[in-house]
């Protein structure tokens, strides 16, 4: 991690990961609030954010392999083909009139897909020193071409255990409201948010406190430092090829379980959110610096901007694609300026 | 003397893509003889036109092969990719078509000539490549991160020009660019493309831009230092893959006269970087050779067309192409070549040493 401790402001004290972090957290905090008073309705109720989370556990999952693999200084673009392949694959295995196959070992197809994707692009990437780009670019065609050869037709699945797991709702204790007719609605979780909690506080934890985690920050600050610090490049980077692919393979396996059907189309451009969300939550593709915490907010700054810009009564399709952009901009801006800003007074 | 030759053409940067089209020739040589038939025929209207797979190729190549140009350049002095281009075909083509059709969606004549139509295309894509190339150069974000911001919204803006509506352009004239001119058998295609190269090919030849391009990429902090500004040939560079992306949108639009923004040009950015890599250039920046990227670009389309002759489905045809991808970059990896190189000598060695013993 970048902590240049400097005397002076506060501004030249914190470390690059979390300036760029506040700014997030900060960000999206007056973004909802601004949500609630100005478009109150919706957004008063806590349902709204975790309607958010359950339509983006699966995005948050698959954002924090990216942030993973963009702090080692790569890139995976083939997360959304992963998500897409392996949602189709446990599709027709799970589906009644395809094979009727168990859940337990659906689970085991969707991780067994994401961890053979991310060891060959790792290996590819890693030991023969190709481009990133170029790999997974290969690997997100690969894995979209193969989505239509396993199936063209988009389905519904159906079987039994799968549904139980599907409508499986966690109430949230205190969160619910009352509506019109005075009936108490509990507020509700989906099982895809407790996993793609448990991965942010795990990642978090990796990334600081273990070994591992300190050498994926060092291999992306500078490659070459961080081999005289006796860091094993070649394996930390393939390391973070695999996780990538393996959080891409669970992610894809939440949103199956989300959706509940297998299509080609599913999870199109999921790789530019999971991009555009890792970098709005500070993560830089320059490597080294970021944070997984920051990437959560990044999906919820992202969603909640969405459900803004729906509900402002802009629900030309167009909108959402221009605000997303601006905003990404934006951040990019913010993150160009202060860090340029901070060499200048590190120079000084 | 022999030995020295054969590592000369291996080592050729030509070298992979004009073998990657051998292969791919002779495989088709040998199930379908026919695949390099041309025939002369005559389309709906009663025009001479040439027919066969080699036409087509050279026929739905072009948009690749102008991209592919631009897309060399940016590489070489940015040392990332634009993967805007896309989007921003989407964006120029419904310009060109706002200023064709004017605010009516059908009309019966063309409100403003197709010339003027291709300008404010030009001038639109010149814009889009200028946004990109501030972002890239003077605020020095990455190429690919720079230009993801267009890429979101590109599809949207193209469907915001035109309110969502689909126009359709009356005129025949102006299919003429993606067709066929009557009495020409030739695709118009072909000669866009080969005035796109003869213009770049003069540009090149006689400005420094292309040696300050590659100097920029290898080395930005050296080329200030010898007097070069890197933010101005990055700019440069961006705005002229805009300009790219104008001429390549004309043709895309006027193959149908009409445009779809969420389909037209999907995944074309993805192509043309390929088809830069496939060329032998390196994507981390530095020197460059256009042709190879051009040679590259057909290759692409040779596979295509290669591909669909064998019944693949469309929606699948990108798994072939990944398994090839991967093989080519493969077998291009210097890592690979080196230890390919090291096993001859080794083998080589081996039977010194066998002919001592004896």
């Amino acid at each position: 991690m970048n902590k240049t401790k400097l005397k002076g402001g506060i501004f030249n004290r914190v470390s690059d990961t979390n300036l760029l972090l506040s700014i997030t957290v900060v960000i999206f905090i007056l973004m909802y609030l601004g949500a609630i008073i100005f478009l109150g309705s919706g957004f008063k109720k806590p349902q709204m954010l975790f309607n958010i989370l359950n339509a983006n556990a699966a995005l948050i999952i698959t954002a924090c392999g990216m942030s993973l693999v963009m702090i080692s200084g790569s890139i995976d673009i083939s997360v959304g083909g992963v998500v897409a392949l392996v949602s189709m694959c446990c599709a027709v295995y799970l589906d009644v009139n395809h094979h009727n196959g168990n859940v337990y070992v659906s689970m085991l197809i969707a991780l067994g897909i994401g961890l053979a994707f991310g060891i060959i692009q790792g290996l590819l990437v890693a030991y023969l020193n190709i481009q990133p780009f170029i790999v997974t670019l290969a690997g997100m065609f690969f894995a979209r071409g193969m989505t239509t050869i396993v199936s063209t037709a988009p389905f519904n699945v159906k079987n039994q255990a799968f549904d139980k797991l599907k409508l499986t709702r966690i109430n949230v204790p205190g969160m619910g409201s009352y509506n019109k007719k005075g009936l108490y609605i509990p507020a509700y979780v989906e099982i895809g948010v407790l996993v793609a909690l448990a991965v942010v506080v795990i990642l978090f934890l990796v990334l600081r406190y273990t070994r591992l985690g300190r050498a994926f920050y060092a291999v992306g600050g500078n490659q070459q430092s961080a081999l005289m610090l006796g860091v094993n490049v070649k394996r930390t980077k393939f390391l973070s090829h695999v996780f990538c692919g393996l959080l891409a393979g669970l992610g894809g396996y939440v949103y199956f379980l989300h959706v509940g059907s297998g299509a080609a189309s599913h999870a199109t451009g999921m790789e530019m959110n999971a991009i555009a969300s890792s970098i709005i939550g500070g993560t830089m593709l320059t490597g080294g610096v970021g944070n997984v915490v920051g990437t959560l907010f990044g999906v919820l700054s992202l969603s909640t901007i969405q459900n803004i810009v729906s509900s402002a009564g802009l629900d030309q399709a167009w909108w959402t694609g221009i605000t997303i952009a601006a905003m990404l901009c934006i951040f990019l801006l913010i993150q160009s300026i202060v860090i340029r800003q901070r060499k200048r007074a590190l120079k000084r | 003397m022999n030995k020295s030759l054969l590592k000369k053409i291996t080592s050729n940067q030509l070298f992979i893509p004009l073998l990657a089209l051998f292969l791919l020739a002779i495989i088709n040589l040998i199930v379908d003889p026919s695949f390099f038939k041309v025939t002369l025929g005559t389309n709906n209207e009663g025009n001479p036109v040439l027919s066969g797979y080699l036409i087509t190729i050279l026929d739905y190549g072009s948009e690749l092969a102008i991209l592919a140009i631009g897309m060399t350049l940016v590489t070489s002095a940015s040392g990332g990719q634009d993967i805007s281009v896309g989007a921003t075909i989407a964006i120029t083509g419904s310009a060109m078509l706002r200023v064709l059709c004017g605010s009516n969606t059908r009309p019966e004549q063309l409100a403003a000539p197709i010339i003027v139509a291709f300008l404010v295309a030009c001038i639109v894509g010149m814009l889009c490549g200028a946004f990109n190339g501030a972002l890239v150069s003077i605020f020095k974000i990455q190429p690919m991160i720079a230009t993801l911001i267009l890429f979101t919204a590109g599809r949207s803006i193209a469907a915001w020009i035109n309110n969502n509506e689909l126009p359709i352009v009356p005129d025949p004239k102006f299919k003429y660019f993606g067709g066929f001119i009557p009495g020409i058998p030739i695709p118009t295609t072909v000669f866009i493309v080969i005035i796109c190269v003869i213009v770049t090919a003069l540009i090149l030849k006689f400005t420094n831009l292309g040696l300050y391009t590659q100097s920029v990429g290898i080395n930005e902090k050296s080329s200030r230092l010898n007097g070069i500004n890197p933010t101005m040939i990055k700019m440069l560079a961006f705005i002229f893959l805009g300009l790219c992306v104008a001429v390549a949108s004309l043709i895309k639009v006027s193959r149908l006269a009409t445009i779809n923004y969420s389909v037209i040009a999907k995944d074309i950015e993805m192509d043309a970087i390929l088809a830069v890599a496939l060329g032998g250039n390196s994507l981390s920046g530095g020197k460059f050779n256009i042709w190879a990227s051009v040679l590259g670009a057909y290759i692409i389309q040779f596979l295509t067309t290669t591909l669909y002759k064998f019944n693949v489905q469309s929606d699948a045809l990108a798994a072939y192409k990944a398994v090839v991808v991967i093989l080519l970059v493969v077998f291009s990896a210097p890592k690979v070549r080196e230890s390919l190189s090291r096993l001859k000598t080794k083998k080589a060695l081996k039977a010194v040493n066998k002919g001592e013993t004896k």
